[in-house]
């Protein structure tokens, strides 16, 4: 069919202006709901305000403060270490399993899935309250099952001990996020061209050869997605923490998204709260941007 | 590039709409409030003042809580046919998270329950947003229901800035203590010194017994563990004059670091529950309820529940001072205040309210819905067993105006503060005297910005 231009002004698959207008709804509910809580909170962070009496303009300070107060740098230390066991580690999992179903057919394939799937089923909140119970030292059931088989001596004060607090705050983590990266992958696997496995065998490849030059540059978009995903939650973590150790023991598992609910709710220092957030805002649309950067140039080579 | 100009511009809009700073005048709240706590009124006549709807927001969401205040409730409405009650109940921590809106927009309820210290009740009264109360008290003769600390709890300058003295914004229903819940089969006669209490401790360790059950996971059990300890080596005015903030108070001196090494020396010899920083609240109590280990040092809320599971084998003390027979010092407290917002269009009837929560009748209904008045009761009106020991602890403690308050009162962040640095200190990470000069700088912070 040939494009019909009436009036002849616009040369042929130029978007009317009219066209505009059709995102006005959008526009507005987007504007009402995103950027004016955004703004609002820019507003916020320049001002230390306590929610009730009249605040005081401190400029840029709050932001300062995110580089120079102790317990903020720390909390977003510990959002690193979140990093590895939110993404870094489910990503992996799931790889590797994406790279054994590949080599293999699998039976009851899909039962799997959907067994190592429900953990990111499960609301987060839910997952905490069990965790926190599995984490029990005296009768949960992780110390419980080192008992029963004999390892008695590394039961611990999971959640109680400075240095194991975090990592095992992040394990949780961990346990949610691997199912999803692995329906990600397995996913991307099958789409995969069975005649490019065929001519990596022929030429000889094993299956460490096979996964690094066929399955992985293929899951490049797939990868993508789930760093994205998963770097968001950790980022945003803050339900696992709130209900697990309240950022306890000390100050060991605090994170920005628990420093936020914390100086804007609980310790009023609404401005500071604000600075947190758009920070953390910042860092995660960084780092999603980059990932999707890193994941397009990469394949377009 | 256009697209960019157009959204900053945008931006700036949006920003520009919201300015103006946030909050009001504060110089004028404060004269307001003053000129209001120092006039005088009438008692309230409720039944001339024509149709009311009061709004209230309470956290008496729970148990004996509920009970009592929806009796209360009923009564109040049946004696004033004109009065209706709108009730907004809300669980403690929703309304601690909600209140500060609710009473600061336009619609702002007329009876609020605002908890105690700087947080909520300091930064409403900053604000101007709470009636003072001192012509309601005089009126209605308050100050004789109280001991002078409860009273003091509620108190603030008007312009916010001191606690615990100044005008009345609040009274509060219910006593509460941090005490010592024991096990009466394995401590039939409770020990009546510090020292005492301590071989009691040693003895149980040896048995092979938990001497103290403890779960410190949450955070803010520990500040109770650390002030019931500190109520014995410290002066009890320098505890107050400290979470008051008065002029001089430190946390840093010998009497708050004998405290942690107690507290410590507890956690060394293993009189605590095995892994407690790992454990919860919730599990160390029900463990204890269950009949494992000697002791408990948690706050009488837990009285309905431990009389339920532990029938006539549980009993409560105050923890003994070092000297047998010495007036007892515990830590303490109250219920959350009910308070007047100054928003509200029905003060006298919102008064007229809150002295009925209080009164003679109110201390009844609370002792017969197994609460623990703060009010002078007939100890007859109140449960036999453990809530009668507790009742008669309170008044032993009060007529001895032996209450210490929380330290988490004393300024905004210092839940946060204290409960992070009693985990460090309890976890070995700091030792007494690194754990009282941190606390002191997160004090000083504070205090030295005022």
């Amino acid at each position: 069919m040939i494009a019909e231009t009436p009036g002849g002004a616009r040369p042929p698959g130029e978007p009317r202006h009219v066209g505009y207008l059709y995102l006005l709804p959008a526009l507005v509910v987007f504007t009402a709901f995103v950027l004016v809580p955004i703004a609002r909170a820019g507003y916020y962070s320049l001002y230390e305000w306590d929610g009730v009496t009249p605040a005081t303009w401190v400029g840029l300070d709050n932001y300062a403060e995110v580089v120079s107060d102790e317990d903020l740098r720390r909390a977003f230390l510990h959002a690193l270490v979140m990093l590895f066991f939110y993404a870094a580690l489910p990503v992996a999992i799931g790889l590797l399993l994406a790279g054994l179903i590949a080599r293999a057919r699998v039976r009851g394939l899909a039962l799997f899935r959907t067994v190592l799937f429900l953990p990111y089923v499960i609301a987060m909140v839910v997952v905490a309250v069990m965790w926190r119970m599995i984490y029990d030292p005296e009768s949960g059931a992780l110390n419980e099952l080192l008992r029963a088989v004999g390892l008695g001596s590394l039961a611990q004060s999971w959640l109680g001990d400075f240095n194991l607090a975090l990592p095992a705050v992040g394990f949780v983590g961990t346990w949610v996020w691997f199912g999803l990266a692995m329906v990600l992958l397995t996913a991307g696997v099958q789409k995969i061209p069975q005649s490019l496995f065929d001519a990596a065998r022929v030429d000889g490849a094993g299956m460490v050869r096979e996964f690094l030059a066929v399955t992985l540059p293929a899951l490049r978009g797939e990868i993508a997605v789930a760093l994205t995903l998963t770097t968001i939650a950790a980022l945003r973590n803050f339900d696992l923490i709130y209900i697990t150790t309240k950022g306890g023991p000390g100050k060991a598992t605090s994170v920005p998204a628990f420093q936020v609910y914390d100086r804007a709710f609980q310790t009023g220092q609404v401005g500071s709260a604000a600075a947190v957030g758009l920070t953390l805002t910042a860092i995660i649309f960084v780092i999603s941007l980059g990932i999707n950067r890193f994941s397009e140039t990469a394949g377009a080579r | 590039m256009r697209r960019w100009v157009i959204a900053t511009l945008m931006l700036a809009a949006l920003v520009g709409a919201g300015c103006g700073s946030p909050g009001g005048d504060a110089d004028e709240n404060a004269k307001k409030q003053d000129e209001k706590a120092s006039s005088t009124v009438e008692k309230p006549d409720v039944a001339a003042a024509g149709d009311v709807t009061l709004t209230v927001w309470d956290q008496e969401v729970r148990g004996g809580q509920a009970a009592q205040i929806k009796q209360l409730n009923e009564q109040f409405q049946q004696k004033y046919p004109n009065v209706t009650i709108k009730r907004v109940a809300r669980s403690f921590e929703d309304l601690n998270k909600t209140l500060k809106l609710a009473v600061s927009g336009p619609k702002a309820p007329d009876v609020v329950e605002a908890n105690q210290g700087r947080p909520i009740m300091g930064t409403l009264v900053k604000g101007g947003l709470l009636e003072p109360l001192d012509p309601y008290a005089e009126a209605y003769g308050w100050a004789d229901r109280w001991s002078p600390l409860l009273l003091d709890l509620n108190k603030f300058s008007s312009d916010g800035s001191e606690f615990g003295s100044g005008n009345l914004y609040g009274v509060s229903q219910m006593g509460e203590i941090v005490g010592v819940f024991y096990n009466k089969k394995k401590v039939p006669e409770p020990p009546k010194t510090l020292d005492e209490f301590e071989q009691s401790l040693k003895d149980a360790k040896a048995d092979g017994d938990i001497p103290i059950q403890f779960g410190n996971l949450d955070a803010w059990p520990g500040i109770h563990e650390y002030e019931t300890v500190l109520a014995q080596t410290a002066d009890k005015q320098a505890v107050r004059d400290f979470v008051f903030a008065r002029e001089g108070a430190s946390f840093d001196t010998p009497e708050f670091q004998a405290a942690a090494e107690k507290l410590q020396q507890w956690v060394d010899a293993g009189y605590f529950t095995p892994d407690f920083s790992g454990t919860g609240y919730d599990p160390a109590w029900q463990r204890f309820a269950k009949g494992k280990g000697r002791y408990l040092i948690a706050g009488t809320w837990l009285t309905a529940d431990l009389a339920d599971q532990m029938g006539d084998n549980v009993g409560f003390m105050l923890m003994p001072g070092t000297d047998e027979g010495a007036d007892p010092v515990a830590l303490g407290g109250e219920s959350l205040p009910w308070a007047i917002t100054s928003q509200s269009k029905n003060k006298d009837v919102a008064a007229a309210y809150i002295d009925f929560l209080t009164d003679a009748n109110a201390a009844t209904v609370l002792a017969e819905t197994n609460n623990l008045p703060a009010m002078p009761v007939d100890e007859g009106s109140i449960a036999e067993g453990l809530p009668r020991e507790v009742y008669a602890e309170w008044k032993r403690l009060n007529d001895a105006d032996g209450i210490i308050p929380y330290l988490d009162y004393t300024t905004p962040t210092f839940y946060d503060d204290i409960s992070a640095a009693i985990q460090e200190l309890m976890g070995g990470k700091s030792d007494p005297a690194q754990f009282t000069a941190g606390v002191e700088e997160a004090f000083r912070k504070f205090a030295d910005a005022r």
